[in-house]
C-alpha cells in the first residue's frame, strides 16, 4: 500500500521557504524508497524545535518532534534500541550547531547509523531573527542590533575534524542534487552530515548571493582527507569565497550501533542470571 | 542485639572497601546479619579511607560510632579512631603504624617477603590477623577466601594464613547459627531490581554515588544480556533514554542530583510525550558540587517539581536492599504501564553501602504490563481512553504511524495549540495519575514499624530508615516512612498515623522536604530532627536527639 506522504496538519512555513525544497526532497527519497520494496514503518524522522521541525507535523511518517537541540540523542536512542530502523534527524543550524553542538561532535565521533540533515539558514526564524553560529561576522539580529562580534564556525570543517564518515553539503534551490546527496547519505552505514544551505525568505533571504557562488564539486577525491579539509575552507561561512556544493568525504568504518550487538535473553534467563548473582555474593 | 562492629582503614587506594568486604563476609559467615558504610574523601589516591562493618543477630542498616575492632592499615587510622573508641582491639599494620596504644600488630612487609608473595595481596595478611585475634576458625577463613577471592586464593590464603598464625585470639566473636546472606550494595540491587523490571538498556554519566549502579551494570552487561552507554553529558544521557523507549526498550538513566539539573528538560519533554522512563536519583551532600563522597536527602523536594508544566511522576524511596530490589522493579514495571517518569530516590548511604539480602525474600509487585496497540483502528499515539493511557506501538511496528511530540498535541500527536485540544490532553495525563494513584493504594505504600500502637511516631523516608528502626525499639516508638512519594499516598499515610500524637520528623536535610511534603498533604509534624553535614544518622546519636524531642 503506497501511503499518503502528506499529512493533513496545516503548513505555516513562510512563502518562499527553503524548507519545502527538503520536506519534498525527502518526500520523494521516501516515496522511492517504498518503491524499492522498504517499508515506512521501519523509517523514523527526529526533528528539533524550530521552524525546519515543522517538517515532523506535515510527513506522514514515524517522527519524534523532540526537544531544541536534542535530536541526536533521542535518534541515538532509537537506532540502539532497534538497529534495524532507518533514522533521519533533521535539524536547524541553532539546533544541532548551537544547542546541540556536543551531540553532534559526539555522533560524529561515535559514528552512529543515522543521517543528519541541517537546515542551515543561518539565522533563527521561528524566534523571529537573531544570529546563530553560522551567521557572518557583523549579521544584524534582534540580539546584536549593532552586528555579531563573533565568527561563523564551519560545520564541515569541524565534522571533519570530529571523525563523521559522510560529510556532504546541499543547497535547496539544487533539489535534484540534494535528493542525491540525501539519498546517499541515508544508504551510508555510519554518521551521514548533510549541511543543506536554505534561505530564510523572512529573516536572512540569501538567495542572491547563493545563486552567484555555488558550484558543483566535480572531480573530488571524496576519499582523500586532506583534499576534503582543503576543499571545506575554501568558504568559511563569512568571507566571499565560491560555496561548493557535493559530497566532501565519505569512509566505511565499523559504526557504533554494530558494536552493541543486541543481546537477545529471554526473561528466565535473566531471572537465572540474576539469582547467580545474589548467589555469588553470599 | 548481639552486635560487634569492626573499622577497617587506610590511606585511599589502599583497598580499603575490598578489606572490608573480606571481613563482611567473615562474620557473614559466622551467622550475622552485615551492614558496610565506606567513607571516603573525593579523591583516588592519599587521604584516610575506612570501612565500617557492623554485624548483628537482626538485619541492620546503619552504623555508630562504637568500634569494637579497629583493623589499622596505617598510623592515620589509629590516631583518628582510637579517641573514640579507647577500648577497641586493636590490629595494626606494624609497617605503617609506629604509635600503637594497645593491641596486635603484623609487619605486612616481612609476610609478603616471608611467602615471596605481591604487594596486592598485603590486605589478605590484615584480614587473616584480624581473624585470628577475633577467633574466627581457620575453615570460614578458608571458605571466604575461595569464594569471594577466586583470584590467586592459594597466595591470599598463605599470607593470610600466616599472618593468622602470628596472632593469638584475644576476643572472640560469638559465633551466631543463622546461614551467610547475600552481601549486596545498594547500587547492586537497584540494578538487579531494575533488570528484573525488565530493563535492557541502561545509560548514564559517571557521578557519585550513582557511578556504582553505572559499573555493575556495564560490568555485567554481557551476563544480563543488556545494554549499557555512557554518553557526553546527563543530558543526552535522558534524551537518549528517551529515544530507547521510544523505540520500544525498558530503560533507565542514573545520575546524583547535579547531573539530574541537567535532565529535567527531558524529564519534562518525557511527561509531554508520555515517554516511560526510570530515573535512578542517588543523592549526595548539596547544594552545587556540595560533598561528592558524602550522604544526603535534599533532592526529594527537586524530584518532586523538577522539569517545566504540570505532569504525573512516580517517586519511590527505598529504605534499604530489599525495598531496592522490589521497588527498582516496580518503577520499571510502572513506568510502562503509564507511560510516565518514575523515580528511585536513592541517596550515598544506600546507593554504597552494603547489605545482607536473601534473593528468595524479595516478592516483587504484581504489576500488569503495559497495553499494546491491537493494530486494529488506525494508530494513535495519544489516543484518549477512560484510564488515559494509550496503546503503546514502536515504530518498525507494520503499519503504525507513530508520531511522539514535545508540543501540545492531539491524539495523533500533531502539534496544536487548540484550547480545546490542550485541555483534553492535559486532563489525559491527568487521569492516568488518578488510575496510578488508585493502584499504588493496592502496595505497601507507607512502612509502619516499631511499635504499632506507640502515640509518638519517627517519620522518615529512605535510608534514614533503619537508623529510626533502631531508636524505635529501644525507646517502644512507631516508625512511619512512605516508600511512595509521588503520588503520595494519602489515604495509608493517615491510617498510619491513626493514632500518633507525636510526629517526629528524621531527615538529612536542613529543610524537613518530608516533613513539607506531608504538611501540603493535611498532615502535622510536631518537630523535626535534621542532620546535614554529610554523614548519615546514626542510631546512639538519634537516639539522643529523639529523647530531647520527646521531652525537651
Amino acid at each position: 500500500m503506497t501511503r499518503n506522504l502528506i499529512t493533513p496538519a496545516q503548513n505555516t512555513w513562510c512563502p518562499g521557504c527553503g524548507n519545502f525544497a527538503i520536506q519534498h526532497t525527502l518526500k520523494d527519497i521516501l516515496a522511492g524508497l517504498e518503491k524499492e520494496g522498504r517499508s515506512l514503518d521501519d523509517v523514523v524522522m527526529v526533528t528539533g524545535i524550530g521552524c525546519h521541525a515543522k517538517i515532523a507535523d506535515y510527513l506522514n511518517i514515524n517522527s519524534v518532534y523532540t526537544l531544541h537541540g536534542r535530536t541526536i540523542p533521542v535518534a541515538t536512542g532509537i537506532k540502539l534500541a532497534n538497529p534495524k530502523l532507518t533514522v533521519i534527524c533533521c535539524a536547524g543550524d541553532g539546533d544541532a550547531y548551537a544547542e546541540g553542538l556536543d551531540h553532534l561532535i559526539f555522533a560524529a565521533k561515535r559514528n552512529i547509523d543515522l543521517t543528519m540533515i541541517v537546515h542551515n539558514n543561518r539565522v533563527y526564524g521561528l524566534t523571529t531573527g537573531q544570529y546563530t553560529p553560522t551567521s557572518p561576522l557583523g549579521f544584524k539580529g534582534k540580539s546584536t542590533p549593532a552586528g555579531t562580534t563573533e565568527y561563523p564556525f564551519n560545520p564541515l570543517e569541524l565534522m571533519l575534524a570530529s571523525g563523521a564518515t559522510y560529510i556532504a553539503r546541499g543547497y535547496t534551490r539544487k533539489m535534484p542534487q540534494l535528493a542525491q546527496l540525501i539519498r546517499q547519505g541515508i544508504a551510508h552505514k555510519g554518521f551521514a552530515f548533510i549541511d543543506v544551505l536554505q534561505i530564510c525568505a523572512s529573516f536572512f533571504n540569501m538567495t542572491e548571493y547563493y545563486q552567484s557562488r555555488v558550484y558543483d564539486l566535480d572531480g573530488h577525491d571524496t576519499a582523500d582527507f586532506e583534499k576534503a579539509c582543503a576543499k571545506s575552507r575554501e568558504w568559511d561561512y563569512n568571507l566571499d569565497a565560491p560555496i561548493a556544493l557535493g559530497v566532501f568525504f565519505e569512509r566505511a568504518l565499523p559504526t557504533f550501533d554494530d558494536r552493541y550487538p543486541s543481546r537477545d535473553m529471554s526473561v528466565g534467563e535473566r531471572t537465572r542470571r540474576i539469582r547467580d548473582l545474589f548467589e555469588a555474593a553470599r | 542485639m548481639k552486635e560487634v562492629s569492626v573499622l577497617v582503614g587506610g590511606r585511599a587506594g589502599d583497598g580499603i572497601n575490598n578489606a572490608g568486604a573480606m571481613v563482611a563476609q567473615l562474620l557473614n559467615h559466622l551467622g550475622y546479619f552485615v551492614y558496610i558504610s565506606i567513607d571516603y574523601p573525593s579523591l583516588i589516591r592519599g587521604g584516610h579511607n575506612f570501612a565500617l562493618v557492623r554485624a548483628a543477630d537482626k538485619p541492620v542498616g546503619a552504623y555508630n560510632n562504637r568500634i569494637d575492632y579497629l583493623v589499622a592499615l596505617n598510623q592515620e587510622t589509629l590516631d583518628l579512631h582510637i579517641p573514640h573508641c579507647p577500648d577497641c582491639t586493636v590490629v595494626a599494620n606494624a609497617d605503617l603504624a609506629k604509635s600503637i596504644p594497645s593491641g596486635q600488630t603484623i609487619s605486612i612487609n616481612a609476610i609478603l617477603k616471608a611467602e615471596s608473595a605481591p604487594p596486592i595481596t598485603g590486605n589478605s595478611a590484615m584480614i587473616g590477623a584480624f581473624a585470628k585475634v577475633a577467633g574466627i576458625p581457620w575453615e570460614i577463613v578458608l571458605e571466604v577466601f575461595s569464594r569471594h577471592m577466586p583470584k590467586a586464593a592459594d597466595e591470599n590464603l598463605r599470607v593470610a594464613r600466616r599472618a593468622y598464625d602470628e596472632c593469638h585470639t584475644t576476643r572472640q566473636v560469638p559465633a551466631l547459627s543463622g546461614p551467610p546472606h547475600s552481601l549486596l550494595t545498594g547500587n547492586e540491587v537497584i540494578g538487579c531490581g531494575l533488570v528484573a523490571g525488565g530493563l535492557t538498556h541502561y545509560i548514564s554519566y559517571p557521578m557519585t554515588p550513582s557511578s556504582s549502579l553505572l559499573h555493575f551494570l556495564a560490568g555485567n552487561a554481557e551476563r544480563l544480556g543488556i545494554t549499557v552507554i555512557h554518553p557526553e553529558n546527563e543530558i543526552a544521557v535522558i534524551l537518549m533514554g528517551l529515544g530507547s523507549a521510544v523505540a520500544g526498550a525498558r530503560t533507565a538513566v542514573g545520575t546524583s542530583g547535579g547531573g539530574f539539573c541537567l535532565m529535567t528538560e527531558g524529564l519534562s519533554f518525557a511527561g509531554m510525550a508520555e515517554i516511560p522512563v526510570v530515573i535512578v536519583v542517588s543523592q549526595r551532600t548539596g547544594p552545587s558540587t556540595g560533598l561528592p563522597t558524602y550522604t544526603g536527602q535534599a533532592e526529594l523536594q527537586f524530584v518532586l517539581h523538577a522539569g517545566q508544566g504540570e505532569f504525573p511522576r512516580l517517586v519511590l524511596a527505598p529504605a534499604d536492599a530489599g525495598e531496592a530490589y522490589r521497588w527498582s522493579a516496580a518503577a520499571m514495571y510502572l513506568a510502562w504501564k503509564y507511560q510516565i517518569p518514575a523515580f528511585v530516590l536513592s541517596d550515598k548511604t544506600l546507593s554504597e553501602g552494603t547489605y545482607s539480602v536473601d534473593y528468595d525474600t524479595l516478592a516483587e509487585l504484581p504489576v500488569a504490563d503495559p497495553v499494546l496497540w491491537d493494530g486494529q483502528d488506525p494508530y494513535l499515539r495519544y489516543q484518549d481512553t477512560p484510564a488515559g493511557i494509550s496503546p503503546l506501538a514502536f515504530p518498525g511496528r507494520k503499519d503504525a504511524i507513530v508520531k511522539v511530540n514535545s508540543y501540545a498535541h492531539d491524539e495523533d500527536g500533531y502539534t496544536t495549540e487548540e484550547a480545546a485540544l490542550v485541555t483534553l490532553m492535559t486532563e489525559k495525563r491527568r487521569k492516568k495519575e488518578v488510575k496510578l494513584k488508585e493502584e499504588m493504594d493496592r502496595y505497601p505504600c507507607v512502612s509502619v514499624r516499631g511499635k504499632a500502637d506507640a502515640s509518638t511516631a519517627l517519620l522518615c523516608w529512605g535510608s534514614v530508615r533503619n537508623a529510626c528502626d533502631e531508636v524505635a525499639t529501644r525507646l517502644g516508638l512507631r516508625v512511619i516512612q512512605p516508600v511512595v512519594l509521588s503520588p503520595f499516598p494519602d489515604q495509608q499515610f493517615s491510617a498510619a498515623c491513626q493514632g500518633v500524637q507525636h510526629l517526629i520528623a528524621v531527615e538529612e536535610n536542613a529543610n524537613g522536604q518530608l516533613a513539607a511534603l506531608v504538611h501540603e498533604h493535611g498532615g502535622r509534624v510536631d518537630v523535626t530532627v535534621l542532620k546535614y553535614d554529610g554523614r548519615p544518622f546514626t542510631p546512639d546519636e538519634l537516639f539522643l536527639l529523639v529523647q530531647e524531642a520527646i521531652a525537651p
